[in-house]
């Protein structure tokens, strides 16, 4: 015991000081990255409440005069894209139309995946799983050629559903092939997230249900699901975070015309030049676009920590 | 005609064989304790019955139908875990009632069976409780009564009692068996603890690599053990197995027993044995349960066959309700249960009686049972 102890105790005596300049060491550290990674973000927000008089003459770092939340306004309702000067409200909508249905479907699709991979399993379910871990794996430009052609492809075939039928079911419609390329690529990710989650999930659990009677999708939505949020909440907030910030597909997809997203829409202000560079517009519709990833992060953070498995098994 | 009936059932994983051929049958209301070392086996012979895992030869029948290919739901069978495995994010009173919902049972009857359970199990003040505010004790019960609401033909335990602390397995162990009795329920039970197994049991299963090694009643299988790892397991302290040599005198069969100090202890055989001669002369193993070597006083009056011996105590150990004494002999360390108050003193010599009626041999190649 006291030889576990001694090098502690050693510490302890001779090694304060040299402690404390320890602490100040780390802690100066981090205070100086944090303000290093925080200095963009104050410009950027500083910037958007100031006039453009006091972005020309004024100091870059320093704080707005007169604040006026006029640029914010401008960027939502006026700012033009391209042409069209009706601010970035149009596209900011048609982000959430994508971001939504892409998070839910890649989840919920991930949590089938681990589920069936971890309870349910198939000879084979660990080349499976090795493929789609693959996924993770695959540069977003090499998808970018083929995922043209199966979009071309899929568009076609919503030209023919719509003369046979009268209604193209989305095929063809850019926010609808966007969320299928997010929920195809995400996919890799979602089902390693559960996967990992589901294979310390308890087994007993499982068969419990299934000797009570559940069905395999009883199972899922009874007790698998109740049980994920955890890792439901680490997915949704990986996946919403690179569905929205995304701009490659977004760019390539639906770069042009009225469904393009928040990104894409974005670059296109900041481009778009009537004269004078408007700055604190600008940097209001950064603010704008970044706003939902850190409203999912604040909320949904909280529920990171909260070990909903405790009690599940013997205590 | 039995109520449980296991034929030939054989278990692989590849070419792994976990069963090797099991053959047992329970009558209605009985409780059949699987009892054997980590890895024999026992827990897949459970779930091969609860239909969680397949099985790859043989049949398992309940109530005269087979029910060896159907889905665990449709074998009217309940079952409760060894981790309990209640679903974390129900109450109490959802989990026990989770099976009848699966089953479309009316909300109105679930309630009223969940209360009758709830009573039974004395845990009606905590159905609207999560399982995670419960202490193991009562997670227990909780697990018991989603088994218990269900009425099936079969219950199914595996290793119930190993995740509570010494004192509550007692108390749950009693309980169990006061529900059975009460109940009338039929029960395939699996522990590792042979006082468990010997306690429940109306038939015990021994079991050892994937093999039957005995199935019978409890007393059959303590007194008349099969071979000698069915004696070796069951009873606590185990049964002393020490080698010794038949011999054939004028005064009948004697089984003779080396002793590190002196002359060996020379044991007449008891009537009844005869086929103990063809072993004459030749190496067998004797077998003698604690019980049955013990001070002069406290030996069995109806025992027929006693002899009394000096042996050199070597440990003497109080346990309370007995003191244990070890004596060296037949090269092996053999424990003798004495009376509480026996007066013995390590080191001494002091007259132990052996009754002879219990005693059993075994031949030391193949450990099978001789006599």
């Amino acid at each position: 015991m006291s030889s576990v102890v001694s090098p502690a105790v050693v510490l302890a005596h001779g090694g304060n000081r040299g402690r404390w300049i320890g602490r100040v060491v780390i802690y100066g550290l981090l205070l100086l990255f944090a303000l290093f990674y925080l200095a963009p973000l104050f410009v950027m927000l500083v910037t958007s409440f100031k006039t453009m008089d006091e972005i020309q003459n004024g100091n870059m770092l320093a704080l707005p005069q007169s604040p006026t939340f006029d640029p914010w306004l401008k960027a939502w309702g006026e700012a033009c894209v391209g042409l069209t000067c009706a601010g970035i409200k149009g596209y900011f909508w048609n982000s959430i139309k994508m971001v939504v249905p892409a998070v839910a479907i890649s989840t919920i699709f991930g949590a089938l995946n681990g589920y069936v991979l971890t309870k349910w399993r198939f000879p084979g379910h660990t080349l499976v799983f090795g493929l789609m871990l693959f996924a993770c794996f695959i540069p977003f430009q090499s998808v970018l050629l083929p995922m043209a052609t199966i979009l071309g492809a899929l568009g076609r075939f919503g030209v023919t559903l719509q003369d046979a039928t009268g209604f193209s079911f989305g095929f063809g419609n850019s926010t609808v092939n966007l969320v299928f390329v997010h929920v195809v690529y995400g996919l890799g990710f979602t089902t390693l997230f559960f996967r990992n989650y589901y294979e310390a999930f308890p087994t007993e659990l499982v068969r419990a249900a299934q000797v009570d009677g559940a069905s395999f999708f009883q199972i899922f939505r009874r007790i698998m699901l109740p049980n994920s949020l955890p890792i439901i909440v680490v997915t949704v907030i990986y996946q919403f975070t690179n569905i929205w910030n995304d701009f490659l597909f977004a760019s390539a997809y639906a770069g042009t015309g009225d469904s393009m997203p928040m990104t894409v829409a974005l670059n296109n202000v900041v481009n778009t030049s009537t004269g004078v560079v408007e700055y604190n517009v600008n940097m209001a519709a950064a603010m704008i676009a970044a706003v939902p990833t850190l409203i999912v992060y604040i909320l949904a953070g909280r529920y990171f920590v909260r070990g909903l498995m405790a009690g599940a098994v013997k205590g | 005609m039995a109520f449980l009936e296991i034929s030939g059932l054989k278990k692989r994983y590849g070419a792994l064989d976990i069963l090797k051929g099991i053959d047992l049958e329970l009558e209605k209301g009985g409780f059949l304790v699987l009892v054997g070392p980590s890895g024999c086996g026992k827990s897949t012979l459970l779930n091969t019955i609860a239909g969680l895992e397949a099985i790859s030869e043989g049949d398992i029948r309940v109530d005269g139908r087979s029910i060896a290919g159907l889905h665990p739901s449709k074998r009217d069978i309940a079952m409760v875990f060894q981790s309990y495995a209640l679903y974390p994010n129900m109450t109490v009173a959802g989990n026990i009632a989770f099976g009848m919902e699966m089953r479309g049972v009316p909300a109105e009857e679930r309630k009223k069976a969940i209360d009758e359970v709830a009573k039974v199990l004395q845990i009606s003040h905590l159905l609207d409780r999560k399982p995670s505010q419960l202490s193991g004790g009562q997670r227990q019960r909780v697990a018991m009564g989603r088994a218990l609401v269900r009425d099936p033909k079969l219950f199914l335990f595996d290793e119930p009692l190993s995740n509570l602390d010494a004192k509550l397995r007692v108390d749950m162990r009693t309980e169990i068996k006061r529900l059975h009795a009460r109940m009338k329920t039929t029960i395939v039970y699996v522990t590792h603890d042979q006082i468990e197994a010997m306690t429940l049991a109306t038939k015990i299963a021994v079991l050892k690599d994937g093999v039957l090694q005995q199935f019978g009643s409890p007393a059959e299988i303590y007194n008349n053990p099969a071979n000698m790892f069915v004696a070796d397991f069951m009873g606590s302290p185990a049964m002393n197995l020490l080698s010794g040599t038949i011999e054939k005198g004028n005064t009948g069969l004697s089984v003779s027993l080396a002793r590190a100090d002196g002359e060996p202890i020379r044991l007449p055989i008891a009537a009844g044995r005869e086929q103990l001669e063809a072993h004459a002369g030749r190496a067998i193993v004797f077998g003698i349960r604690p019980e049955a070597l013990t001070d002069p006083d406290g030996a069995d009056r109806n025992a027929k066959t006693v002899a009394e011996n000096d042996c050199l105590i070597e440990v003497v150990e109080p346990a309370g309700s007995d003191t244990f004494a070890v004596i060296k002999l037949g090269g092996k360390e053999v424990v003798a249960r004495l009376r509480a108050d026996a007066r013995i003193q390590a080191g001494q010599h002091a007259r132990l009686a052996f009754n002879l009626d219990k005693a059993v041999f075994f031949d030391p190649q193949s450990q099978m049972r001789i006599a």
